[in-house]
Formats: C-alpha cells, structure tokens, sequence
C-alpha cells in the first residue's frame, strides 16, 4: 500500500500547479514560469523513479480514499503505464521551458500555464487510472482544456478551428460514455482489470463487437486515425507552437493510442477482427496523411497531416499483435512524441523570428538560425528514418514486424510511406533552411536562449535513442524499459489476475 | 423496450442536428440533446421494474432496488456537458464578435 503512495502524485502535482498558478501567477509577474518549470521538472523527476519503482516491486495499485478495487477507484502503474509517464513528462517539460520565451508575446501566460497544467492532469490520469468511468473523466479534462488552448490566440482562424476541434471532440466522447454505459449495463463493474475477468470468461458476442466500434470510433477520432481525422489539421497549426507539440506530441497519443491499446489488449482482449481493423485504419492513415502532407505549403498543417501519418504508423504495429509489432509501435511512440514535438518547437521559433508559416516564403534561414535549423534538421531526418537517428529503427522494427506476420501489402506500404515522408521533409529544409538568403530577412535574430535549450535538449535525445536503439537493435534485444512496455500489453486479459492479485 | 428505442430516436435526432443544422447555435443543442439521450440511457440501464430507492434501514428489507451507480456517474458527466457547453458557447459568442454571423457555411477560411 505506501509502496503505491508515488501514484496519485502524477494527477495531484499537476492539479495543485494549475491551481496556485491561476490563483496567485496573476499578480507576481514571473512566478508563472517558475512555478510551471519546478511543477514539471518534478514530474519528470518522479515518472523516471517511477520505472525504477516498476522495475524493483512490479505492478504497484493505489486504492483512492482506501477504497477497495473493484468497489472503489484503482490507480495501476505498470510497464506500459510507467512508458507512458516518462514520455509525456519529459515532453512537457520540455515544452514548458520553451514556452518561457515564446509565450511572452501573449498577455496572459498564466491563463496558458493553468491550462496547460490541467491538460497534463488530465494526460496523467488517464494513463495511470485503472477504472474505466474515471478514464473518461480524465479524458474530458484534458480534452477541455485542449479546446480552450487551441482557441487561446481568440484570432479568427483560431477560434474556428477550436470549435470544429470542440464539436468533433465532444461527439467523440459522447461514443465514449456510450461504449461505457452499455459495459457496465453488461458486467455490472467498472473497474477495467475486473472487467477484463469478467470479459474473458463470457467469450465474444454482439454486446462486446458493438462496444469495441463504439470505442474504436470515440478514441480514433481522439488519435485522430484516417475517417475521424479532419479536425487535426486545423486544430494542431492553430494552436501556440507549444501547444501544438503537445497536442501532436503526447495528447493524440495519451488519450487516442494509449487508450486503445489499454482497451483493446488489457479489458476486451484483442481477437482477429479487432487486429485486422486496426492494421487497416492504421496503414490507411499513413498513406492518406502522408499523401496529403505532401501538398501543403503551410509549414505547420504539414506537420500536422505528417501526425497523422505517423500514428497510422504506430497503430499498424500495435495492431499486428506480434511481440515485435508491439514492441516496434511503442518504440515508435516515443520516438515521435520526441521528434514531432521537436518540429512544432522548431516550426514555433521560425514564426517567432520571421513571423511567417509558409513554406515558400522561407529560405536560407540556416544562415540566420543556425540552432533552429540543426536541431530541425535532425528532427526532420529522423522522422523520415535516415539510419542514425531514432525514427529508423522503430520504422525498421514495424516493417520487419509486418513481414513476419505474412503481411507483405502493409510492409511495402510502410516503406512506401517511409520515402513519401522522406520527400515531404525534404521540401522542408530545402525551402525553409537552405537556399539563398532572401533580402527581408535579413536582419532576422536568432531565438532567445531557453527555446535554444529545449530544442537542443530533444535534438539530442532524438540522436542518443537512436544509437542506443541501434546498439541495441545489433547486438540483440534486452531488458529495456520500452520491452516491458509491450510485455504489458502481451499478457492480454491475464493483466486482469495480475492487478487483482497485487490489490489484495 | 420501447423506451429505450425512444432514447435512441432522441440520440439521433441530436446527431442530425449536428451533422446538418447550419447555425452554430443549433449545433451545440445538437450537442447537448444527444448528450442528454446517452445520459438517460445510462439512468435506463440502472432501472428495475418495480425497483425502489437503495436506501438501508433497519425495518425494511430491500429486496429489488434500483441500481444507484449510473446516478452517481451521470451526475459527473452532466457536470462535463456543462464545462464543455460553456466552452462551446463561449467560442461561438467570440465567433460572433470575429466573423459577424452564426452561419458555419460563411465561417470556413480553413480547410480541414
């Protein structure tokens, strides 16, 4: 039981941060930066002692207000559980020491540090809590407060796109509550790991096909997979650069695939059916988003269709459903919460110093920028998987992982995948940073010294991961943090004994 | 059962809603009409024929109550509508102020 206490500090730190920020960040000038630095440096601090409680004791419970699972609200944190923790908190993190310099050109920054810390509350809770009705709850926290942040510039296009975001969310969600009701009107319980017990000894029928759509539709339109795709692109390049990091880096990804895997592996235990439609909404989001990627001119909505090309990416190999699938979709996870972000980041400190998101107004900035266009030159060419860097191994792991599964027509897709991103982020730098110096920007300055920092802090986990992984990848896997990540996920619908047993 | 097939009939109805009302205004009752049809259905799953309130006394018994777990659930979601129909009336009155109509169909600079 104390072994646990370290788990409702992920919501509860987060919470207190949003708290003290909106009630006392308006009259000190610079406690909002501060305050927002210490709040989620400490969450980083706790998510890596986090693994290292995982890797000591195991599967660790938290029982809020000493109420017994399955009666009262379970908080879990095992492999998968502590992945995710670690990515979205050094996300974050890194997010928040950007936004130090970048949101001075906003009034309000600490209206932006509330929400941002209640969207990360939310994140957290999701990930860690064990009751599905309390997943929801968490999901529609941080989902409000990601409408109120895309609509935080209150121009034109932002608040168009917040409400086309707002609207699309909530009927999301609605499926969501829907799927939940119609659960619980069938095991009578809520908590997931029972759940899953409960699931596993009645067999599939109708009642559990019925609620994996209506799941598969709230939480892709969440993740944004190809048919419920259309309010990301708005969305995403609407928002503050460092909101749209977040929203690409970890929100899609903490309330859309997380919530899918945990679901779909852990509670109804996934079958043929469920995997095959996974693989197909997986690789048709890949190609429809990197195919329509290849068309904007618009730095930002590039990014933002390149999103939802990459997460087709890690729903293929989560839905493969073979060790090396899952392993190669989580590593792939990560890798993009990393690299993606790093290019919202880099895409924010184009705009800061130039003022300008299209493409073809740009050239030659490598000149002027030289930190901006290094770290976005790794950025872009790990995401388009040139071997060194991490984006080459997790694509490599996928596709190695589909052809052992016997699925040739999905491999050669994602290799063909692969190159249309290739050229994608090609036309990037070739328009954004080389080329000649046009006379307007002459006179541009490099960015301030803590958007340097953080871009230079995901620039070098992007190159470091890659060598790990590509150590790692020749010698032969080991125990890594990432491999017990997918374990979680390999043991299905027996999570629901493991938990349960840790419980009592 | 009929019932049930009338709290799906108001479901859709607030889908239609949101799939063809034009006006943003009418968009978001869609949203809280269809919001309310899944709330209610989450009340219909936790009732009994002849059910009574789950309340423990000494004196009585209680042999057929009516599930009290949906309530306490739905009282949160309804809290949720509410934040989020805040929200969404909030965007739309600063919609308003920005464009100077309602209508979605004059409102598209972006597209999706």
């Amino acid at each position: 039981m104390m072994k646990g206490s370290i788990i409702p500090l992920f919501v509860a730190i987060p919470l207190a941060g949003a708290f003290l920020t909106s009630f006392i960040g308006k009259k000190i000038e610079k406690l909002p930066d501060g305050l927002g630095l210490f709040t989620s440096f400490i969450l980083f601090v706790l998510s890596l002692s986090a693994v290292r409680l995982y890797n000591i004791h195991g599967i660790l419970t938290y029982s809020v207000g000493g109420w017994r699972p399955p009666v009262g609200i379970g908080m879990v944190l095992d492999g998968l559980t502590a992945f995710m923790l670690v990515t979205v908190n050094f996300v974050a993190f890194c997010i928040v020491i950007y936004s130090i310099n970048y949101m001075k050109k906003f009034t309000s920054k600490w209206k932006f540090y509330t929400l941002f810390f209640l969207m990360l509350a939310g994140m957290n809770g999701v990930i860690i809590t064990g009751d599905i009705f309390n997943l929801f709850v968490f999901l529609e926290i941080a989902s409000v407060a990601s409408y109120a942040l895309v609509a935080f510039g209150t121009e034109r296009h932002e608040l168009e796109a917040a409400f086309k975001y707002a609207v699309m969310g909530t009927v999301g969600s609605l499926f969501i509550l829907l799927g939940i009701a119609f659960l619980y009107g069938y095991t009578s319980t809520l908590n997931m790991a029972d759940m899953g017990n409960i699931l596993a000894t009645n067999g599939i029928n109708n009642i559990v096909l019925m609620v994996s759509v209506l799941f598969l539709m709230g939480f892709g339109l969440k993740a944004a997979l190809v048919p419920f795709h259309a309010w990301l692109p708005d969305a995403h390049p609407s928002a503050p650069a460092p909101i749209s990091a977040m929203l690409s880096g970890v929100l899609i990804k903490s309330l859309g695939i997380y919530a899918i895997c945990r679901i779909f592996y852990n509670v109804i235990g996934i079958n043929p059916v469920m995997s095959s439609m996974l693989m197909f909404l997986g690789t048709l989001s890949m190609v429809i988003g990197g195919l329509l990627a290849l068309r904007q001119w618009d730095l930002k909505r590039l990014l933002a269709y390149s999103s939802i090309s990459q997460v087709g990416y890690i729903i293929l190999g989560i839905g493969l459903g073979t060790p090396l699938g899952i392993l190669g979709g989580l590593f792939h996870l990560f890798n993009h919460s990393v690299f993606k972000s790093l290019l919202f980041l880099n895409s924010g400190a184009i705009e800061y110093s130039t003022g300008t998101r299209d493409l073809r107004e740009m050239g030659g900035l490598a000149q002027r920028m030289p930190v901006t266009s290094t770290t976005g030159f790794v950025g872009a060419m790990s995401i388009a998987g040139i071997p060194p860097f991490s984006g080459f191994w997790s694509k490599l792991i996928i596709i190695i992982a589909a052809v052992q599964a016997g699925r040739y027509g999905y491999a050669f897709l994602a290799v063909l995948v692969t190159i249309l991103t290739l050229a994608m982020y090609m036309k990037v730098i070739k328009y954004a940073f080389l080329g000649n110096l046009q006379e307007k920007w002459n006179k541009v300055k490099e960015i301030p010294f803590f958007m340097k920092l953080s871009m230079g802090i995901l620039a070098f986990v992007c190159l470091v991961v890659g060598l790990v992984a590509g150590m790692a990848f020749l010698t032969g896997m080991d125990q890594t943090f990432i491999h017990r990540a997918s374990e979680t996920l390999l043991e299905g619908t027996r999570y629901a004994g493991i938990v349960l047993k840790e419980i009592k | 059962m009929i019932i049930y097939l009338l709290c799906l009939v108001l479901f859709c109805c607030g889908i239609y809603c949101i799939l063809r009302k034009r006006n943003i205004i009418k968009i978001i009752v869609g949203i809280i009409i269809s919001e309310y049809a899944v709330n209610l259905f989450f009340i219909l799953t936790a009732y009994r024929v002849g059910g009574r309130a789950p309340i423990f006394s000494s004196e009585a018994e209680i042999l057929n109550m009516v599930d009290p777990l949906p309530h306490a659930l739905v009282l949160t979601s309804i809290v949720i509508g509410l934040a989020t129909t805040a929200l969404l009336v909030a965007i739309a009155m600063r919609i308003y102020e920005k464009y100077g109509t309602f209508d979605i169909t004059k409102i598209r600079e972006l597209k999706g």
